[in-house]
């Protein structure tokens, strides 16, 4: 249990990162010229912390695996980004956003870290504004805020329905700006594939030249990972195709703890799954559920026969639907949160009462709201999203309602970081998604661009010169030294034993085969008997892999196969990890749900005195279990109570 | 209502940079019409993987038009027939049973083939790094609120910024021109009062990069616009052609 230290500051919740920032070791110009950062991702974290940190006069390396580091997954958010400004004057605090963000991930994540992100979160807005980001705006000139899921007031900035991709877009500028400058160098089209440590801290990377096939090898001081979460563990997930837990993987394989990895969220509104060839899956806003009306047939029939194509939905009378979110949460109806309408929704389909062709889909009735505001109204409101569905589904939400159906869309769990967002190996840390930190069991919508960018721009650039601060003596690295040498072998041989394996399936027919047992049995609703299955299957998924994979090509070129199956085989072992885990916490809480663990009434039910703490995985090696340590989560400032959405 | 349809593909190979490209065509049977293009592509891939094949190489990320990554010249269409979208919202429904569809890459002197459908777009990262930002350094920033910003500029702003870099325009100019990629860069910043500061020395560093990396010259032929997925307009190449002036009157 000691072996857990999360460096925490002393004092009141509004005074720790006062402290901290006034009793750290900062790093002087002339020193910070000589000493390399490596940041790997060029998200809303990675492109900020590369930024900052060239800027501040460090010399950063920074890695995209794409063509641009415009690329990355980050653009794709479209609600929101939370502050708390309060400039509606609606009664918003810090405190008050870091007691939602508290709770809405179900009292699981550190009071420490989530109250300095609700406290740098103004700075957030103040910097996205000052590098042109073109926020809504008031006809008075001044910003505009909408709500969000899990919050009382009006605290979400947004740029119509594309925030992430303006934020990115911001961070990016200033990316760019540091490369022209010579602050940062770029190296796109490369993967990182693996960590190198040297006399027990991180020292740099071997990465995969995506374009050559050639691996080649990077040193630094210190290494920042910020290669996002692993919901592509799921194959079908929000996430982008080329979305991965590699490094992450590589960092925890190396000896970083890797925390609370069962804890992934479902999106309740996405479009359903429409054949065995599809790739991903597409999110609709969470915005939609504030006028449209979610339903099932009340007669299994009725169900049956609409699975059939004898029966339209506009068919069924008003008096044989079931709005169960409705009826199950008066007080919430449509807006309960996500955990809560995903886990309705299959509850519904699971019973018989799924729509679409395979059953598994839910309406989401726009009728009633077009005949209160009419139609021009809601396509004012919804209009992009109406369109961007119609072009998918190829049907017209205005006349019949939508379907929609949960999905994986993000990984509240990740590498254990501290206060300082280092993690258990010195000198690397790790950022934005691609940490555990501050979500808790449940992340709260429009969270996640603020947690990056508050990472990325205000947080490591201070934290990690407590570290550098120590490593000023320390000469630039060669990489022709033994550690390096090894790396570069182990990673060499991996690729040698992929390539050889030369069997019948593919990478993507594995990997669909990892996406089912992940959400049959690690998905929604999970229990013992159903997790002790699954790592099973996996153990026999991971022995399918290795032995009958099919790799055409040879490695030193552009090999788009190769790369799906260094991350495909992380992806089976992070699988399992999340298995382990899931069997471990024996309670229900956020987006982990044990069906065993639940109230009369079908909500979770959290075991405080048992499991408030975040689960630190270490690995032991290969087929050896892990070992897992617990970081007790002591309450001092708030107090834990049942979530409840329905009075 | 969505059908399985029999297709034939012709797709540009190319093994390198500086080795010769040629056209091979592959058929396809029951693709379904619910199937996005780029599934399709993943079916194809499936079926050469199979055959023991090199299966076709082309950029993709987020599978939902906002990442900028998909490319592909289809039928003579940069992002295909369909307008005001990506490759990646492209559907089957757009194509008939017994179609042969080509599929090449991005064809223009900035954006130098890499293998199959992948060209090399570090052009246009370079071309904001010449001055595609505000220069502002982390940190001691104003409040957000204290400089107000008529909505109406903003939505302009907003407007030209919806770029996702994919490159469409360029391949659909008969130049190779960039001036579409450009100009809705200028001309988001050069709309709102952090960016104007920079206006004239942005225009003119972007133009220069711009011209240095090989693309053509814009003569108002207007393609780049009718291709552009994110209907980004061409009143931004005017914006652009007028702070550029403005940067020259002034030296």
């Amino acid at each position: 249990m000691n072996k857990i230290n999360s460096k925490i500051p002393e004092g009141l919740l509004a005074e720790k990162w006062t402290n901290y920032k006034n009793h750290q070791k900062l790093v002087n110009p002339a020193n910070k010229r000589r000493l390399d950062i490596i940041v790997v991702g060029t998200g809303l974290a990675g492109a900020s912390a590369a930024a900052s940190l060239g800027e501040l006069g460090f010399n950063v390396l920074n890695f995209c695996i794409q063509d641009s580091p415009r690329r990355a997954h980050s653009i794709a958010a479209q609600g929101g980004i939370n502050a708390a400004k309060n400039y509606p004057n609606d009664g918003d605090s810090v405190y008050r956003l870091f007691y939602d963000t508290i709770k809405g991930g179900d009292y699981r994540a550190r009071e420490g870290n989530v109250y300095r992100l609700a406290e740098v979160s103004n700075s957030i807005i103040d910097q996205c504004v000052a590098q042109g980001v073109p926020f809504a705006r008031e006809y008075g000139g001044l910003l505009d805020n909408r709500s969000f899921g899990g919050a009382q007031v009006s605290r979400t900035f947004y740029a119509r329905g594309q925030t992430g991709q303006q934020l990115l877009l911001g961070a990016y500028s200033a990316l760019s700006r540091a490369v022209h400058r010579k602050q940062v160098k770029l190296y796109t089209r490369y993967e990182m594939v693996d960590l190198v440590i040297i006399d027990g801290r991180a020292r740099g990377i071997i990465a995969r030249n995506l374009v050559t096939g050639k691996l080649e090898r990077f040193a630094a001081h210190a290494v920042v990972i910020a290669s996002g979460g692993y919901g592509n563990t799921f194959f079908l997930s929000t996430n982008a195709m080329t979305s991965n837990g590699s490094a992450a993987w590589q960092c925890y394989k190396k000896g970083a703890y890797f925390a609370n990895p069962c804890m992934t969220q479902i999106h309740p509104t996405c479009i359903p799954v429409h054949g065995e060839f599809q790739s991903k899956l597409t999110l609709m806003s969470e915005s939609l559920r504030n006028d449209g009306r979610i339903w099932v047939p009340k007669k299994l029939e009725d169900a049956k026969a609409i699975r059939e194509g004898k029966l339209r939905p506009t068919d069924i009378k008003e008096e044989d639907r079931d709005y169960y979110l409705e009826r199950r949460y008066p007080a919430f109806g449509n807006l309960v949160p996500r955990d809560v309408a995903s886990r309705a929704a299959k509850e519904r389909c699971d019973a018989g009462y799924g729509v679409g062709n395979t059953g598994l889909a839910v309406y989401l009735d726009f009728a009633e709201a077009i005949g209160r505001l009419g139609r021009d109204v809601v396509e004012a409101r919804y209009g992009n999203l109406f369109q961007m569905y119609e072009k998918i589904v190829d049907d017209n939400p205005y006349e019949t309602p939508m379907m929609i159906y949960p999905a994986i869309h993000y990984t509240m769990g990740g590498i254990w970081v501290d206060y300082e967002l280092m993690t258990s190996v010195p000198g690397l840390f790790a950022i934005g998604e691609a940490n555990f930190s501050d979500h808790g069991a449940n992340r709260l919508g429009a969270s996640a661009l603020m947690q990056g960018l508050a990472d990325g721009y205000f947080i490591l650039p201070y934290t990690i010169q407590n570290y550098l601060a120590d490593q000023i003596n320390v000469l630039r690295f060669k990489t022709d030294t033994p550690e390096f040498e090894q790396a570069e072998k182990e990673i060499k041989d991996r690729i040698d034993r992929l390539m050889n394996i030369k069997g019948t399936h593919s990478v993507d027919h594995i990997h669909k085969e990892l996406g089912h047992i992940m959400w049959d049995f690690v998905g929604m609703g999970r229990d013992a008997e159903g997790l002790k299955q699954a790592i099973e299957k996996l153990k026999e998924l991971k022995k399918d892999f290795w032995t009958n994979l099919r790799i055409p090509g040879n490695k030193e070129t552009l090999n788009v196969e190769l790369e799906k199956a260094l991350r495909l085989a992380d992806f089976i072992e992070i699988g399992e990890l999340m298995a382990h885990d899931a069997l471990d916490r024996e309670e229900s809480c956020g987006g982990h749900f044990r069906v065993e663990h639940q109230t009369s009434e079908g909500e979770a039910l959290r075991h405080d005195e048992q499991f408030a703490y975040v689960s630190c995985w270490e690995y032991q090696g290969e087929d050896k279990a892990p070992e897992m340590y617990k970081e007790p989560l002591n309450y001092e400032f708030v107090v834990r109570q049942q979530r409840n959405y329905k009075s | 209502m969505d059908k399985d349809i029999n297709i034939k593909v012709k797709v540009w190979r190319q093994n390198g940079p500086k080795e010769k490209g040629h056209f091979e065509t592959y058929s396809l049977e029951k693709i379904s019409q619910g199937s996005s293009f780029l599934e399709m592509l993943d079916i194809l891939n499936e079926q050469l993987i199979n055959e023991g094949k090199d299966p076709v190489v082309f950029d993709h990320d987020c599978r939902e038009g906002i990442c900028g990554m998909c490319s592909l010249y289809i039928n003579g269409h940069p992002h295909g027939p369909d307008r005001g979208i990506t490759t990646c919202q492209l559907h089957m429904r757009r194509f008939n049973d017994g179609d042969t569809i080509t599929v090449e890459p991005w064809r223009s002197a900035g954006f130098p083939i890499i293998k199959d459908l992948i060209v090399d777009r570090t052009a246009f990262d370079k071309i904001i790094q010449a001055g595609g930002y505000v220069s502002v350094n982390t940190g001691g920033i104003p409040d957000a609120n204290a400089i107000p910003i008529p909505r109406d500029d903003a939505e302009m702003a907003m407007d030209a910024a919806a770029c996702i870099g994919c490159g469409a325009c360029v391949a659909a100019c008969k130049n190779g021109s960039a001036m579409l990629f450009v100009s809705a860069k200028v001309s988001q910043l050069a709309l709102l009062p952090q960016g104007r500061v920079e206006a004239a020395r942005r225009a003119k560093s972007m133009v220069a990069k711009m011209d240095e990396l090989g693309f053509g010259n814009c003569t108002n032929t207007g393609a780049c616009e009718v291709e552009c997925p994110k209907n980004i307009s061409i009143t931004n190449i005017a914006r652009l052609n007028r702070e550029f002036l403005k940067a020259k009157f002034r030296d």
